[in-house]
């Protein structure tokens, strides 16, 4: 079958939110968009929106995109009421217009959190997640200093695994699809992927610790197991990792308590 | 004339690089925390480098546009990342890889940086895998590798088929760590929109907050651009949307030479144009030519047919019956030229006649569809997402589309361009791939660019310079460069027309990808230099920038970048008009075999072209580095 679909048109109204600054009120705003060519991808569909603004003299919507193609992780759109809208396992940029009705009227909103507060319209700070990342979502390792890279066998399965927890592209739909607005899914991605490989061993404590403890801080809530996240996540990242983190979190808690840490880390002659 | 200094050192190819290391200047540990480094973007290249200098106790601030390192484009490369390990047993070394970037790329890089990037690249598994990236493994617990285009050895490590990704997230992670700890300042959603020349040497640069507007000056001892390719002036593209010219423009703007800009690479199987609202195509991994089969329908009259109905016999397999040794694997300059030529003998499929079929039907007889989907599931599900077609029942529309480029800014071996004190890594400069690049090359050369390069040489630089000497940015030349921002900035707001930047920017493409896309003519090229002034003129008199300067303003941030990608569009149908030949990327139509290879000009061509901006209205002073090929000799590239 070829594409049927590439010259088939269909109308729409957008509701979408707009806010002019962080402490702003915001309303919804219709916008209809005529004429649409249902291989349209939705953020071509807000292009095509932006550019009748502007004709019109009005200021068009602002929205985070940019790679377009589901793996930079800016695009960051509540579509109907769901983080990248209707689809799973896809990205707001990965959503297209043949997937809403003639007619149909789409609510558009952005990620809403406490720790992503909207700079403007659709666009939300979420530097939060930098924070976590900095707090501890790394190995400790100058470069120059690395043994060769076959020095250490990795079991293939822990290798697949560690990789299906860093396909997470950090764009925050987990804490926008969680009522808690819990980054746990973001945290456990990074601490179970870098926790998995035998390089991510001797910081694992010291991982865990800090990139839960900074999330806390940050305004992030505590997870209840609804399973949102790994629902609305474009690279279907498992909550099994989330169970993997408080594994981690609560040895960790333990072992910091009662492991003795040497007095003598002073510097030689 | 900017003087033109290549710096390669001398003696046997393979001691250049250590020898360079034992003699270049080294700054004092105590030292190295009294200089402070400004790197603009954070991709591979931008990341690695900021870690690494922060490591090594310099005062690094870090500069991206983005709203977090982590989005920068590196983190859309599939397939994999070069190395000479030889892991596999098969032959592979330094020398090899060397070999094959420098034949890839046409004869038209310096071997004395080719070698360098090659002998560098073990280092920077070794370096990703402690880092944590989870590249690929077998079943014992060693690294993986597979093959990729223009090497007859497996050399390639990947992580599944977001290898660039991973490795982004790994240098991200040690930009990280160094944030941590206070060692970088970090700056996301500043966007550099100049550079500051104080005595002749680049001290700092002009960025503007896209959150606040704000336009800020920053000091420095030495400004590192990493700023990426600028692809995007064909406007469609497989590029970020955000992905922009601006930083090396105004760089060249302020003295740096642009080195090669006609250099583009267009990789040939990409998702083809649907519409006009289009704003990005897609690319289908190159892998996918292993088992699917490329042709158009032999007669005009079939094109708009159900493949399903046009018979064997009426199907041509261009490649295969072209290139019969090759086949559907053939380099990826010739297999984008091969379906432009069936295109436009009226050949081509699909809505818009601008494609060409990709076909897994004989692949599926061969060896079932579930072989295929464990192979390429995720391809055929991205496609179907994208097209709604499903590609196990009729085949994959795929035409070629523009993936990188070549060309940047002009850099001598320590990665310095000619204004002294700035430096440009990864695509943003010109260096390493010549006039084509290999795939699994670009990872590479971004990181050995910021992990293993740049360390070594800014040291040599920042040695001549005093410490604390560095400008304040009270200085007559900030101001100046700051003044000029605003004037532009400005005057954009002030256009008083109606029609938005994208409908700019979709007429500069079209201009593109018409005369300076994958076949160049005399006559195209000069059209092209008659369209664009006009175009740019147009562009000021009737562009609409709503909004203000002092608020987050996607349009005017689109607006800047375009007026620039404009500029650019000329420049490089000027250096694609200057070069009589035919080379990698760059193929001039006068200039080829009988069998449609690239005809290549040593004699005259065997050289660099860095163009010198002159002010504005002036023309381009075209400068020339020749490049001396002592190891290898210059042969034509044959892969049949």
């Amino acid at each position: 079958m070829v594409a049927e679909a590439s010259n088939k048109t269909i109308s729409v109204t957008l509701r979408v939110w707009r806010q002019a600054g962080p402490n702003q009120p915001g309303s919804f705003v219709d916008y209809t968009a005529k004429g649409l060519n249902t291989n349209m991808s939705f953020l071509e569909l807000l292009d095509v929106v932006n550019d009748d603004i502007t004709r019109q003299g009005g200021e068009p919507i602002a929205f985070a995109h940019d790679c377009r193609e589901g793996i930079c992780g800016t695009c960051s759109l509540v579509i109907d009421g769901k983080p990248h809208g209707p689809h799973r396992g896809v990205a707001s940029c990965q959503t297209y217009v043949r997937s809403f009705a003639d007619g149909a009227v789409i609510t558009v909103e952005p990620f809403r959190a406490r720790p992503f507060p909207v700079v403007k319209d659709l666009i939300t700070d979420r530097a939060a997640f930098d924070k976590i990342q900095q707090a501890g979502g790394y190995i400790s390792v100058r470069t120059g200093a690395a043994p060769d890279a076959n020095a250490n066998a990795v079991p293939k399965e822990d290798a697949e695994l560690a990789m299906d927890a860093a396909a997470c592209i950090g764009c925050g739909a987990c804490v926008a699809a969680c009522k808690n607005a819990s980054a746990m899914l973001f945290v456990a991605a990074k601490v179970s992927h870098l926790g998995l490989m035998p390089q991510g061993q001797p910081e694992r404590d010291k991982r865990v610790l800090a990139m839960v403890n900074t999330a806390d801080d940050l305004g992030f809530g505590s997870c209840t197991n609804q399973y949102e996240c790994s629902a609305a996540c474009p690279k279907l990242i498992s909550h099994d990792f989330i169970a993997r983190l408080n594994r981690d979190y609560i040895g960790a808690t333990f072992r910091s308590a009662f492991t003795p840490a040497s007095a003598n880390t002073g510097g030689g002659a | 004339m900017a003087k033109l200094d290549s710096k390669i050192p001398s003696g046997p190819l393979a001691d250049k690089w250590r020898k360079h290391k034992t003699e270049i200047k080294l700054v004092n540990p105590a030292n190295k925390r009294k200089y402070e480094v400004i790197v603009v973007g954070a991709g591979l290249a931008g990341s690695s480098a900021a870690a690494t200098l922060a490591e090594l106790g310099y005062k690094v601030k870090s500069f991206v546009f983005h709203d977090s390192p982590r989005r920068a484009h590196s983190i859309a490369a599939q397939g994999g990342i070069n190395a000479a390990k030889n892991y596999q047993n098969d032959g592979d070394s330094v020398y090899r890889l060397f070999y094959d970037t420098i034949k890839g790329g046409d004869y038209r890089a310096r071997e004395a940086n080719v070698h360098r990037l090659a002998e560098v690249s073990v280092n920077i598994i070794d370096q990703c895998v402690a880092q944590g990236v989870p590249f690929a493994r077998e079943y014992g617990g060693l690294l993986a590798n597979r093959s990729f285009g223009g090497a007859q050895v497996s050399r390639t490590f990947y992580a599944r088929g977001q290898t660039g990704q991973q490795l982004l997230l790994g240098a991200y992670s040690a930009l990280s760590r160094m944030v941590g700890q206070g060692a970088v300042e970090l700056f996301t959603n500043e966007e550099m929109t100049d550079l500051v020349v104080v005595g002749g040497q680049a001290k700092g640069i002009i960025t503007r907050n896209l959150v606040s507007g704000e336009l800020r000056r920053w000091a420095a001892d030495a400004v590192i651009l990493a700023t990426g390719g600028y692809g995007n002036v064909f406007n469609l593209s497989t590029y970020a949307r955000g992905s922009n010219v601006t930083a090396i423009w105004r760089a060249y703007k302020r003295g740096a030479c642009f080195g090669n800009p006609c250099y583009t690479q267009i990789h040939p199987t990409c998702i083809p144009v649907t519409g006009d609202y289009q704003s990005k195509l897609t690319l289908m991994s190159e892998s996918l030519r292993n088992d699917g089969r490329i042709w158009v329908p032999k007669r005009k009259e079939d094109c708009r047919k159900d493949p399903a109905s046009i018979a064997e016999e009426d199907r041509d397999y261009y490649l295969e019956r072209m290139y019969p040794s090759f086949g559907n694997l053939a380099p990826r300059d010739i297999a984008s030229r091969a379906a432009k030529r069936v295109c436009d003998e009226g050949r081509g499929i699909g809505e818009t006649g601008l494609g060409v079929y990709l076909d897994f039907a004989d692949a599926i007889n061969r060896l079932g569809e579930a072989a295929v989907r464990e192979r390429y599931g995720n391809l055929f599900d991205i496609y179907h997402e994208i097209t709604d077609e499903n590609a196990y029942k009729t085949p994959m529309r795929i035409y070629p589309a523009v993936h990188y480029t070549m060309g940047g800014l002009w850099v001598d071996y320590n990665l310095m361009s000619n204004v002294p004190g700035l430096f440009v890594l990864g695509e943003a400069n010109f260096s390493d791939h010549g006039a084509n690049r290999l795939g699994a090359s670009a990872l590479m050369q971004g990181l050995a660019d910021g992990y293993f390069v740049i360390p070594y040489t800014i040291g040599d630089y920042l040695a001549g310079q005093k410490p604390g000497s560095r400008p304040s940015p009270d200085a007559p030349e900030f101001k100046e460069a700051e003044a000029n921002v605003r004037a532009m900035t400005q005057r954009l707001l002030g256009a008083k027309g109606t029609q938005p930047v994208s409908h700019f920017h979709k007429r500069l493409g079209q201009i593109m990808w018409n005369y300076c896309g994958m076949a160049r003519t005399k006559e195209g090229l000069q059209k092209a230099l008659q369209e664009l002034p006009k175009l740019r003129e147009e562009f000021w008199a009737t562009v609409k920038v709503p909004g203000s300067a002092d608020t987050l303003n996607q349009s005017l941030e689109n607006a800047g970048r375009v007026a620039d990608f404009i500029e650019l569009g000329e420049l490089m149908c000027l250096d694609a008009l200057t070069r009589e030949e035919s080379c990698g990327g760059h193929f001039r139509e006068e200039h080829q075999y009988p069998d449609g290879e690239c005809k290549r000009d040593d004699e005259k061509f065997g050289h660099v072209a860095a163009w010198e901006f002159q002010g504005p209205g002036q023309a381009p002073l075209r400068n020339v580095e020749p490049l001396n090929y002592e190891f290898v000799k210059m042969s034509v590239r044959n892969y049949k």
